[in-house]
């Protein structure tokens, strides 16, 4: 068996809810977290922004800023190198204008000062000579002939000649052939769905410490979801060597994808490289709503066709995703996930990337999939509706399984949805009575995880206690996870163990904080650096006893004789070994570094119960459970706090939030108040069911959970709607106001 | 010879096939022999493929054996959040 398969196992930490390492510092105000950093002699940093969604920067006059006592650099796009590469090029364009302004909030200059009322008032002395040009900022508008190029010339190889030059790339999954699958159908229903774009709606805004010293060697302090990420953008945009860029990750105060690129890093290095001393940025509520990286917003025609038992026949989406100004890839994602849960002879995506004057799209949980799957599961369910299906049923009936051939292409192997409709049809929440006038809507939900590069260093100190350093920003339980996951391998108590976030300098490569990674990828390397010590340790003990190592197990935390050939020797603890370390060789460590595969898929199936009231459109949310497969839930709370936390901002999705924009196309509610995310005073408990179907690809068995959980929440709370005041919306969110018209009122 | 299939929209430039077949022992030989025979194909393999072997998602990873009776499927490359 390879190391990295599941092997089953008796767990004595794992799965235990243990106190959360970080949890002390975060309620008594003590951790650090991205706008806490200082330095001596520290500048304000403040970014000026386009007031317009579309327009060429004819000139940028400086001069008055720059004259303005106090103000100690100013930066424009001439002042960054012209980038060969397109990716890089986006990422630092996106950061500061070049040519022209993009979108409403597009960064196009730059000061340092010494505080902020000096450099709020440099600002306004820069003078921007805009030449205003046509914008579109709707994904259906953007293909129309004659609407506004938003940049020319970034259309690929696969979208065929002739069409709108907004539409940068085209993608096409599935097999079979759809229209014989239809003929069979005795149903077909066929829709289109709109969503809007959403935030992240982390918490804390971004924040950025910069310390460009005149040797060349900088420091960057900033919160993010991947340092070594960060370091590898701005090297790139700083023309510098990525040794001499030091970056260390705050403590985050959410980022739900959102930080998994740069905005304000270059920005601050720059300005800091120019005035020769540190810079720091942390950006308004107002700028990370208008600047940072929302989602797709969307455009979506479904067609799908069932027999009168519910079995169906085809399906067919086409998939229109505008993640802003520059080109990306999400719709890719939402093309694979759309029938991932469905066992399909006859099935066809078709997705398609639209530019659009908006903020460039950033990853938001699963990114892509919560649309497509919204669109599709909507179907499903007003086909149920037609027929007078149970859902559940229908979903079991056409529920994909080991060996089903996915919509994406791939044969699954071992997956857990069966299980989760099952647990799910069987839980008293699918079978509680309703009062008159609510609605209970469900939905599948999926998720691709992935692994990626990991490294992890784990320290035997001569107290028996280890020291876990690895290179990924805690974001959603990992430092507990991970001590977790190194307690039960090395056969000690979790309280033993401390685990910390790595700088750049610290650690080896390690992917970001994305992707429902870490747990699984970062986990397995704890697990193998783990591995590593012990290999250590069996030696030191050998030696102490006179034996060959081959002759000492490991069990329990402690060195023993591998059997009686091996002599009589009591068991040599962890502890007892690290405590003669110096004595025996030195200091005692396991590494290792990895690129990781083998992430297992995830699915969801989420039930809610909700009540619209038809005087007011509001929709008030009853009763909410999530049934998950984590594989393993080596920290069972962290496990549902992410179910829950999906959930919620699924649920924020469904039924408020929605980036606004004017025809003017500026954004019209970049804050809290008028973009609106659930409360706790808007939500029920939300109701957890884990179920653990080990991934065979870890030695565990852990599986991803950080992103499926927000992927049934759109179409589970639509299909409520549409049972509880008999209206079927497609287009979200279902605001209070969307929800009066559809009523007729 | 490892069949290998494709994504819809790289048909074009696989001479309309969705199966293709390449001689290859690894992910690395696949992309450079699906590269010499598709011309078409270096761009998305330049910017970034994920390989499904057997329905394991493999985003790198280089000297990944493919064996001959192997599921493969070329998938764009994964991204989270």
């Amino acid at each position: 068996m390879a190391f990295d398969e599941y092997q089953k196992r008796d767990f004595k930490q794992v799965g235990t809810r243990v106190r959360r390492p970080d949890g002390v510092d975060k309620v008594t105000g003590r951790a650090m977290y991205g706008a806490d950093a200082t330095a001596p002699g520290m500048l304000v940093g403040r970014i000026l922004r386009s007031p317009h969604a579309h327009a060429r920067i004819k000139s940028i006059d400086t001069s008055a800023a720059e004259a303005l006592k106090g103000v100690k650099a100013v930066l424009t796009g001439a002042d960054l190198p012209v980038q060969d590469e397109d990716f890089i090029r986006d990422v630092q364009d996106n950061c500061m204008a070049r040519n022209k302004a993009l979108y409403d909030g597009h960064a196009v200059a730059a000061v340092a000062a010494v505080d902020a009322a000096t450099a709020r008032a440099a600002l306004k002395l820069i003078k921007v000579d805009y030449e205003v040009l046509p914008h579109v900022t709707d994904v259906d508008v953007a293909i129309k002939p004659g609407a506004a190029v938003v940049q020319d010339g970034r259309t690929l190889e696969n979208v065929p000649a002739g069409m709108s030059e907004n539409l940068t790339s085209h993608c096409e999954f599935g097999h079979g052939d759809p229209e014989a699958g239809f003929a069979r159908a005795d149903k077909i229903i066929a829709r289109s769905f709109r969503t809007a774009a959403t935030h992240q709606g982390y918490i804390e805004p971004h924040a950025a410490l910069a310390n460009v010293t005149s040797d060349g060697k900088a420091e960057l302090w900033c919160c993010t979801q991947g340092q070594f990420y960060v370091r590898t953008l701005c090297a790139a945009i700083m023309g510098m060597e990525a040794s001499q860029l030091r970056v260390t990750a705050s403590e985050i105060g959410g980022g739900f994808g959102g930080k998994t690129t740069v905005f304000i890093e270059p920005v601050a290095l720059a300005l800091s490289r120019k005035a020769g001393r540190p810079v720091k940025i942390v950006m308004t509520r107002d700028e990370v709503f208008r600047a940072t990286g929302p989602t797709v917003h969307t455009s979506m025609d479904i067609r799908i066709g069932m027999t009168k038992d519910g079995k169906i026949t085809a399906a067919e989406a086409h998939l229109r995703y505008s993640g802003g100004a520059f080109p990306c890839g999400t719709v890719d994602m939402g093309a694979q996930a759309a029938f991932a849960a469905y066992d399909l002879e006859h099935v066809r995506t078709y997705g398609w990337n639209v530019l659009t004057n908006r903020p460039k799209e950033a990853a938001y949980r699963a990114p892509g999939a919560p649309q497509a799957i919204y669109a599709v599961e909507s179907v499903v369910d007003e086909l149920c509706q037609h027929f007078g299906l149970d859902p559940i049923e229908v979903r079991l009936k056409n529920a994909a399984k080991k060996g089903t051939k996915s919509s994406y292409g791939p044969t699954f192997p071992d997956i857990g949805l069966v299980a989760i409709l099952e647990a799910a049809k069987a839980h008293p929440h699918y079978s509680a009575p309703l009062a008159p006038g609510q609605g209970r809507g469900i939905s599948c939900g999926f998720w691709f995880n992935f692994g990626g590069n990991s490294c992890v260093s784990m320290n035997i100190n001569t107290d028996g206690t280890v020291g876990v350093t690895e290179g990924n920003p805690d974001i959603g339980g990992s430092r507990a996870s991970i001590s977790l996951m190194a307690a039960e391998e090395l056969g000690i108590d979790y309280d033993r163990v401390r685990t910390i976030v790595a700088d750049t300098s610290s650690l080896g490569y390690n992917d970001v904080t994305d992707g429902s990674r870490v747990t699984f990828a970062v986990g397995l390397a704890t697990i193998k650096a783990a591995r590593d010590a012990i290999r250590v340790m069996r030696g030191r003990a050998a030696k102490i006893w006179g034996i060959e190592e081959e002759a000492v197990d490991w069990k329990d935390g402690a060195a023993i004789p591998a059997g009686p050939n091996a002599g009589k020797f009591p068991p040599m603890t962890l502890a007892e070994i690290a405590a003669v370390s110096f004595e025996t060789g030195g200091p005692i460590a396991g590494h290792h570094e990895v690129n990781v595969d083998g992430a297992g898929v995830s699915f969801g199936v989420h039930i809610v119960d909700v009540e619209v009231d038809k005087e007011t459109g509001a929709t008030k949310v009853l009763r909410y459970t999530v049934f998950q497969d984590a594989g393993k839930a080596v920290h069972p709370s962290y496990v549902e706090g992410q179910m829950q936390g999906g959930a919620v901002q699924g649920i924020g999705w469904a039924l408020n939030e929605e980036y606004i924009y004017g025809a003017d196309g500026r954004l019209q509610n970049p804050g809290f108040l008028d973009y609106r995310v659930p409360v706790a005073s808007d939500l029920p408990m939300i109701d957890t069911v884990i179920l653990e179907i080990p991934n065979p690809g870890h030695p565990y068995g852990v599986r991803g959970v950080g992103e499926t959980g927000i992927v049934p929440p759109l179409a589970a709370i639509s299909n409520a709607v549409s049972r509880s005041a008999g209206i079927r919306l497609s287009e979200l969110p279902m605001s209070p106001p969307r929800v009066l018209r559809a009523l007729g009122g | 010879m490892v069949k290998v299939r494709l994504w819809g929209s790289l048909r074009q430039a696989a001479d309309g096939l969705t199966d293709v077949e390449v001689e290859a022992r690894t992910f690395k030989e696949l992309l450079d022999r699906l590269g010499e025979s598709y011309p078409g194909l270096k761009p998305q393999i330049a910017r970034g493929v994920s390989l499904s072997l057997d329905g394991v998602i493999y985003r790198e990873a280089w000297f990944t054996e493919i064996g001959p009776e192997s599921e493969v499927v070329l998938m764009p490359y994964m991204t989270g959040g």
